[in-house]
C-alpha cells in the first residue's frame, strides 16, 4: 500500500509539474503579448493548466497526508524534486518560442489525456476527462498559430523554424519511460507512452506540413527532467514561484 | 451656422430626454472628440493597470491566489479591448490610440504609476483601486454614448469579483500574523492617497465637469464621487482593523459624511506630468510589448492574405 | 512575395519626447485592422445576440478570439463572427422615412380590436 501510494504520488508530480511550469511561463506573459486578443487567449491556457495542477496536487496532498497541501507541493519542494520535462521550462524568448513550446506540449498532452481518461485511478480519470477538452482547444489554438507564423512572412517563418529547431530536441524526453511511469502503466493507472508517441509524431507531421515547417533532424537532447535534473532556468522560476512561501513560511494567504 | 446650432440643440434635447447616442448618429465634433479622449484614456488605464498587478502573478503565495489574480488581470485586458472597440466606433483605430499612448501623449490613470512592492499591494489595489473605479464605472453605465454605456455594463459585471478578491486578500492578511497585518497596513498607507486622487482634481479645478454633466459622462462631480468613496471605504477599513493615513479624518455628524485632510495636489500633478515613480517603466513595458509583437501581427496579416488568395484561385479554376 | 509586408519599408523612427525609446511609426496601422462583430447564443432556444467586437485577420482567428474574449464565463453555446465591413447599416438620418411610417399602424396590434371582456381563449 505504502509503495503503491509512493509511485502514484510520484506519477501525479510528473503529470502536474509539466502543467505547473508551463502555466508559470505563460503567466509571465500576461500583459505583454502582441495583441490584447492573444494576451487573453494565452492567459486562458495558463488558467486551464493551473486548474489541472490544483486537481493533481490536491489529490497528491491527500495521498501524502500530514501537513501537505496543493501549495506545499507546488511551492515547497526543492529543485531536484520537480519532475517536469525541459521543454516546458524554456523561456519566452519570443512569440515563436511561446507558440512552439505550446504546440509541442499540446501534441503530447492531448493523446496522454486521451489515455488517462481510462485510468484505473478514478481521480486521475476524472481530471483527465475535464482537462481533455481544454487540451483539445489548446492544440487547436497552438496549431493555428504554428500555421500563421510558419506560413506568414519570411521573418515569422524564420523565427518559427528557429524556435522549433531549439525546442524539438527536448520533446524526446516525453517518451522515455521512467520507473514510475512503467509501474503506473502496468498497473493500468498511467499511460502507455509508446502509443502516445505514434499519435504525437502524426500530429507533428500534419501541422508542420501545413505550417510549411521542417521537422528538425537534430538528435534528442540528453535531458532527465522527469528524474529531477533540470536546466539552469528552473532555479529562477522557483525563486519567483516560491518566493512568498519561503520568505513568509507557515502563514495563511 | 444656424443649422448647426439647431442641430446641437436637438442633440442636447435627445440626451436630456435620456436617449442614447449611437455611433452613426449626428453628433457635435466636440462630443466625438471628448468621447474619443475619455474612452481611450479609460482603455489605456485598463491595460496599463495590468502591469503593476501582473508583476505579482508569478509570485502569488498560493495557487488559489494565482488563478484569482491571473483571471483578474486578464479581465482588465478584456476591459481595455471592450473600450478600444467602443472608441473605434467613433472613427479612430486601435493602433492610433496605442500610438498616442506609446508616445506619451495620451493619459491614463495615474494610480498605476506607483509600484507594487509587496503582496499586500495586490490586496490594496483590488480593494481600493478597483473600488474607486467601480464607483466611476457604475455611473458611466448610464452615460449618453451607447457603445460606451454598453461596454460599462459588461465591465461592471466582470468587475464585481475584483474588489471582493482584493478585500479578501486584505482580510486574510489582517487576520494573519502581526507581520502580515503590518504588510496590509503599509499597503493601505501607500495606496490611500493615490486612490483618492483617482477621482481627479477638485471641482473648482475641473473645467470640463459642466460639459461632462450635460452629456451624462458625469452624473456626479469629482468631489462628490470622492466623498462617496471615502464614506463607504472607512467602515471597510474598520472591519479590517487598519487605519487610513489621514490624521484629519473624522465623521461629521452634521454633514453625515467623513471630513478628510488635504490631498497633496502637487504630487498629483507631478505624477500626471510623467514624474511618478513608475511612469517610464509602464510606458516602456507597453512599448516593448508592442514592438516585440510587430512581426507576429504582420505574420497573421500575411497569412490571412495568402489564404484568401488561395481561396480566390481555387474558386477561379 | 508578400505584397503587404510593411516590414519591407524603411522603418520610420520617431523620437519620443517623453521617454527614450523609439516609436516605429509604420508598425501602426492607423487606418485600422479588420474588426469583427461577435454574436453569441447564450443557450439553445435563444437567439444570437451582439456582444461586442474584436480584431482578427481572418475568420478562423476571429472565431478563436471570440471564444477566448467573450465566453470566459460560460456566456455561450454558439458563436457567430462577421467582419464589420460586411454589415450594411441603415442611416440614422433616414430614420424618419424608415421607421416612422410604422407608428400609426395600430391595427397591427391585438389591442386595436375591441372584443367583449367575457370572451375567452382568443
Ligand atoms: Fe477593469
Ligand atoms: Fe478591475
Amino acid at each position: 500500500m505504502e509503495n503503491k501510494n509512493k509511485s502514484l504520488i510520484d506519477y501525479l508530480l510528473i503529470l502536474g509539474d509539466n502543467s505547473l511550469i508551463l502555466g508559470h511561463r505563460l503567466s509571465e506573459l500576461c500583459g505583454h503579448g502582441p495583441s490584447l486578443e492573444t494576451d487573453i487567449a494565452l492567459t486562458n491556457i495558463s488558467l486551464d493548466l493551473f486548474g489541472q495542477v490544483r486537481s493533481y496536487f490536491q489529490y497528491a496532498a491527500e495521498l501524502t497526508g500530514g501537513e501537505a497541501t496543493e501549495d506545499t507541493i507546488a511551492m515547497k519542494r526543492v529543485d531536484r524534486e520537480y519532475r517536469h520535462t525541459w521543454l516546458v521550462e524554456q523561456a519566452n524568448k519570443d512569440f515563436a518560442y511561446v507558440i512552439g513550446r505550446q504546440f509541442l506540449f499540446d501534441a503530447f498532452h492531448l493523446p496522454l489525456l486521451e489515455q488517462l481518461v481510462n485510468s484505473k485511478d478514478e481521480m486521475i480519470a476524472a481530471v483527465a476527462a475535464k482537462s481533455i477538452k481544454e487540451s483539445r482547444y489548446h492544440l487547436r489554438f497552438s496549431s493555428s498559430w504554428m500555421e500563421r507564423l510558419g506560413d506568414g512572412t519570411q521573418e515569422s517563418h524564420q523565427r518559427m523554424q528557429t524556435a522549433i529547431n531549439d525546442l524539438y530536441p527536448f520533446t524526446y524526453e516525453f517518451f522515455e519511460e521512467t520507473a514510475t511511469e512503467k509501474i503506473m502503466h502496468e498497473a493500468g493507472i498511467g499511460a502507455n507512452l509508446k502509443t502516445i508517441e505514434t499519435t504525437y509524431r502524426q500530429t507533428i507531421k500534419d501541422v508542420f506540413a501545413k505550417a510549411n515547417l521542417e521537422i528538425p533532424s537534430a538528435p534528442p537532447r540528453k535531458t532527465d527532467g522527469k528524474k529531477g535534473i533540470h536546466s539552469e532556468q528552473l532555479g529562477f522560476i522557483l525563486a519567483e514561484l516560491q518566493y512568498m512561501q519561503r520568505a513568509y513560511p507557515n502563514m495563511t494567504w | 451656422m444656424e443649422k448647426i446650432v439647431d442641430q446641437e440643440a436637438a442633440f442636447q434635447a435627445r440626451i436630456d430626454a435620456g436617449e442614447k447616442i449611437e455611433p452613426k448618429d449626428w453628433m457635435p465634433e466636440k462630443y466625438r472628440k471628448t468621447h474619443i479622449r475619455q474612452i481611450s484614456q479609460h482603455a489605456h488605464s485598463e491595460i496599463v493597470g495590468m502591469l503593476p498587478e501582473g508583476n505579482w502573478i508569478t509570485r502569488t503565495p498560493t495557487l488559489r491566489r494565482k488563478v484569482g489574480l491571473l483571471a483578474k488581470v486578464q479581465d482588465e485586458a478584456g476591459h481595455g479591448l471592450y473600450l478600444y472597440s467602443a472608441a473605434e466606433t467613433l472613427g479612430i483605430s486601435r493602433d492610433e490610440l496605442f500610438h498616442q499612448l506609446h508616445i506619451g501623449k495620451a493619459k491614463y490613470s495615474s494610480i498605476f504609476n506607483y509600484p507594487t512592492m509587496t503582496w499586500a499591494d495586490i490586496g490594496a489595489i483590488g480593494w481600493l483601486v478597483d473600488g474607486a473605479a467601480i464607483i466611476n464605472q457604475v455611473m458611466l453605465t448610464r452615460t449618453s454614448f451607447g457603445p460606451y454605456a454598453r461596454a460599462m455594463v459588461r465591465i461592471c459585471k466582470e468587475e464585481s469579483f475584483h474588489q471582493r478578491q482584493g478585500y479578501e486578500i486584505m482580510l486574510t492578511l489582517c487576520e494573519g500574523t502581526p507581520e502580515q497585518k503590518a504588510m496590509a497596513q503599509d499597503a493601505l498607507n501607500r495606496w490611500w492617497w493615490p486612490s483618492l486622487m483617482m477621482f481627479g482634481p477638485r471641482d473648482a479645478e475641473s473645467p470640463n465637469t459642466e460639459q461632462s454633466v450635460k452629456w451624462k459622462i458625469k452624473r456626479k462631480t469629482n468631489d462628490e464621487l470622492r466623498q462617496q468613496f471615502i464614506d463607504i471605504t472607512i467602515p471597510q477599513a474598520e472591519i479590517l482593523g487598519i487605519t487610513v493615513p489621514d490624521p484629519d479624518l473624522k465623521w461629521n455628524e452634521e454633514r453625515q459624511h467623513y471630513d478628510f485632510g488635504e490631498i497633496d495636489w502637487d504630487e498629483f500633478w507631478q505624477v500626471v506630468k510623467g514624474n511618478g515613480p513608475c511612469n517610464k517603466e509602464r510606458l516602456q513595458a507597453r512599448n516593448d510589448a508592442w514592438n516585440n509583437g510587430a512581426w507576429v501581427r504582420n505574420a497573421a496579416r500575411a497569412h490571412a492574405e495568402k489564404r484568401a488568395e488561395k481561396e480566390r484561385t481555387a474558386e477561379a479554376s | 512575395m508578400q505584397k503587404n509586408e510593411r516590414k519591407k519599408k524603411e522603418p520610420q523612427k520617431q523620437a519620443n519626447l517623453f521617454t527614450n525609446y523609439t516609436i516605429i511609426t509604420n508598425q501602426y496601422n492607423m487606418k485600422g485592422n479588420p474588426i469583427w462583430e461577435v454574436f453569441i447564443r447564450s443557450k439553445n432556444g435563444l437567439e444570437h445576440r451582439h456582444v461586442g467586437s474584436l480584431h482578427a485577420e481572418d475568420a478562423k482567428m476571429a472565431m478563436e478570439n471570440a471564444r477566448d474574449v467573450y465566453t470566459r464565463r460560460q456566456e455561450g453555446v454558439s458563436i457567430w463572427v462577421v467582419e464589420s465591413k460586411h454589415i450594411t447599416a441603415s442611416n440614422p438620418s433616414e430614420n424618419g422615412e424608415m421607421f416612422d411610417p410604422a407608428k400609426d399602424k395600430a391595427y397591427r396590434h391585438p389591442t386595436f380590436y375591441d372584443l367583449p371582456d367575457e370572451l375567452e381563449h382568443i
